[in-house]
């Protein structure tokens, strides 16, 4: 530690005013109160005394987000190896998937922790403020709900996209209306659907060997939204290397386990719980807004359940909870303390219509496999409206207690 | 142009006549260009802005009717601006506009069909254009035909430029092509380059008009509201 602090005083006279890079002081300031916490206090107004700060709280998202990293680059060369036909077994070749699958997903984080970083720090050197945290968890989001096939040139547009449009020019983080991780989802979505949707882009090709025979690399979500009418999903699911899984239990055991072709962190409902376990127990993520969340999907699962008109509606609840990025945008997307609802009622209200929307979308609209996203998306911006008449109701049923009194 | 001349000389008793580009007739062809431009800082005509700026071709051809319409309307409006009652006078633009939009949707199906085509409803609704109706209400009404007309194209130049600079956006990132003519290299598609299909999206025209405001005010910080 004291090497690193060493270090930070050694550069220090450099930024200070009158130093060579003076300009970049709010670039060197970054750093340091990245690596140490920063010595200046509040001097005025009221403040909290915590020894957890913005830096921190956005590293715990970031340490809560790891399982579901792992277990995605782990699942991408289990993917590539069921569609090859080799190492199928679960327990077989980990160290190989694991190295298959970092290639292929380490690049995706770099792309977009360099690109997004590059422009706050840009952003932050020109307009002489501090750089806004944000942006540590939203370059872990990003990497995570994109196919491992994405072109990374198209990570690289997508992540300046949401950091530009979706944040600064709001005024930078705290300000934004939506989700910046979610929108560079949604551009790449509206962009270039041809490499966010479809059957083609969730399983690792080696280059050359694209297309081989009689192999399909469809998502759960698509198998369900095609199985006819009247058959049972669950017993008829298959996996990437077109071996059905037999019954609705299995499907729903691989579904929770995440072994299935998907988006790169969004497949494991396990790895996705142990975040939330962190988010929860450290009081990060709102424990109000998943719940509230998981209730709404599930009512409207329920409800199309009843309903049944066709497969789709009647895949089993848990199922239906547990297939696209429900869970993910559950734990880490809905749950975004900026763009979120703030007040406490409000979080419940703001919770269930997303996932209650995020349900329907998907399966009234199957141009949209992702509904969670565009409902995540479109709770955002209600946020506000919501918080405006949760706190407008309180004030009233205050003033009706007041004159009752008087 | 008679009455022009008689107006002229009616007005020459009370003040010295002006040169036809004084310094004012200057600012009204200049103005709209950047300082008051009807899309980036009135926010009007945004809709046909966003719907009509796939191609660079349809915003050509989009400004250059507006140009005419507008060139023809202010002109009528400001020679019988004395003779219209004005508790009609909406009634009265509204008639002159619409009859001018029908000369260039006819004139528009008879030599570019194809654009007329695109353009489609578009073409029919410059008459709802505000642009145009706030022009005539705004300016016409009060000024004489030479200033008006001075107005009309300075305002449908502002219109047009910022049409063609959001066509030239969409187009070339959305299609790959300018005018119709293929700019970017097989050999970009080759390496993975793709068309964004989200710039053929209205949405995205929003964005983009949202950045040339952005940069506009960069520019031109006297547009900056205190706030």
């Amino acid at each position: 530690m004291q090497f690193l602090r060493n270090i930070f005083d050694n550069l220090r006279p450099n930024f200070e005013e009158g130093g060579k890079f003076e300009k970049y002081y709010k670039g060197f300031e970054a750093m340091e109160t990245f690596a140490f916490t920063p010595g200046h206090t509040s001097h005025k107004g009221a403040h909290i005394r915590d020894a957890i700060d913005l830096k921190r709280t956005m590293f715990l998202v970031v340490i809560a987000m790891v399982p579901a990293l792992l277990f995605g680059m782990w699942n991408t060369g289990h993917q590539y190896y069921l569609s090859i036909g080799e190492l199928t077994g679960l327990g077989e070749g980990l160290i190989d998937k694991l190295i298959f699958g970092a290639i292929r997903v380490l690049p995706i984080v770099v792309v977009s922790y360099a690109v997004g970083l590059g422009i706050e720090f840009a952003i932050a050197i020109k307009n002489n403020h501090s750089v806004n945290e944000g942006y540590l968890v939203s370059g872990m989001l990003i990497p995570l709900v994109l196919p491992s096939e994405i072109p990374l040139w198209m990570v690289a547009v997508a992540t300046a996209f949401a950091v530009v449009i979706g944040k600064e020019v709001f005024g930078g983080t705290g300000m934004n209306i939506l989700n910046p991780a979610l929108t560079a989802r949604a551009f790449l979505f509206f962009a270039y659907p041809t490499k966010m949707s479809g059957n083609a882009v969730w399983i690792p090709q080696e280059s050359g060997m694209a297309g081989v025979d009689g192999y399909t690399g469809e998502t759960l979500l698509s198998q369900a939204y095609n199985a006819p009418t009247g058959t049972e999903f669950g017993t008829l699911a298959y996996d990437a290397a077109g071996q059905q899984y037999g019954s609705l239990a299995d499907t729903m055991w691989a579904s929770f386990w995440g072994w299935i072709p998907g988006s790169i962190g969004e497949t494991s409902v396990f790895a996705i719980l142990l975040g939330a376990a962190i988010l929860i127990f450290t009081g990060i993520g709102s424990w109000r807004i998943m719940l509230s969340f998981l209730v709404g999907g599930l009512t409207m699962s329920l409800i199309f359940n009843a309903w049944g008109a066709n497969s789709f509606m009647s895949v089993h609840p848990l199922q239906q909870l547990m297939m696209g990025s429900f869970m993910f945008g559950m734990v880490f997307m809905a749950t975004d303390p900026v763009s979120a609802a703030q007040t406490t009622m409000g979080k419940w209200i703001y919770g269930f219509l997303a996932g209650f929307l995020g349900i329907m979308i998907r399966v009234f609209n199957p141009a949209y496999p992702e509904g969670i996203m565009m409902a995540i998306l479109f709770m955002n911006v209600m946020a506000p409206l919501i918080d405006h008449y949760v706190v407008e109701a309180n004030i009233n049923r205050r003033l009706k207690r007041a004159k009752v009194a008087a | 142009m008679s009455t022009e001349v008689k107006e002229a000389a009616a007005v020459a008793v009370k003040e010295p006549s002006e040169p036809l580009f004084s310094k004012k007739n200057k600012k009204l062809l200049t103005d709209p260009l950047n300082d008051s431009n009807p899309i980036t800082v009135q926010v009007l005509g945004i809709c046909s802005a966003l719907a009509i700026t796939v191609q660079v071709k349809q915003a050509v051809v989009m400004s250059l009717s507006v140009l005419a319409v507008m060139i023809g309307g202010n002109l009528i409006i400001s020679l019988i601006r004395n003779i219209i009652p004005s508790r009609i006078r909406i009634i009265v633009q509204l008639v002159v506009v619409a009859s001018l939009v029908i000369l260039v949707d006819q004139v528009l199906k008879a030599y570019v069909y194809d654009v007329s085509k695109a353009l489609s409803v578009f073409v029919g609704l410059i008459i709802t254009n505000c642009i145009i109706m706030g022009r005539l209400e705004a300016f016409a009404l009060a000024n004489k035909p030479w200033p008006s007309i001075l107005d009309a194209i300075g305002n449908a130049a502002g219109y047009a430029w910022i049409l063609i600079a959001v066509a030239v956006v969409r187009e070339l990132f959305g299609s790959g092509t300018l005018m119709g003519y293929k700019l970017i290299p097989d050999a970009a598609f080759e390496m993975g380059y793709m068309n964004n299909n989200m710039m053929i999206l209205p949405p995205m025209a929003l964005i983009t008009v949202g950045i040339i405001i952005w940069i506009q005010r960069s520019k031109n910080t006297a547009l900056i509201e205190e706030n």
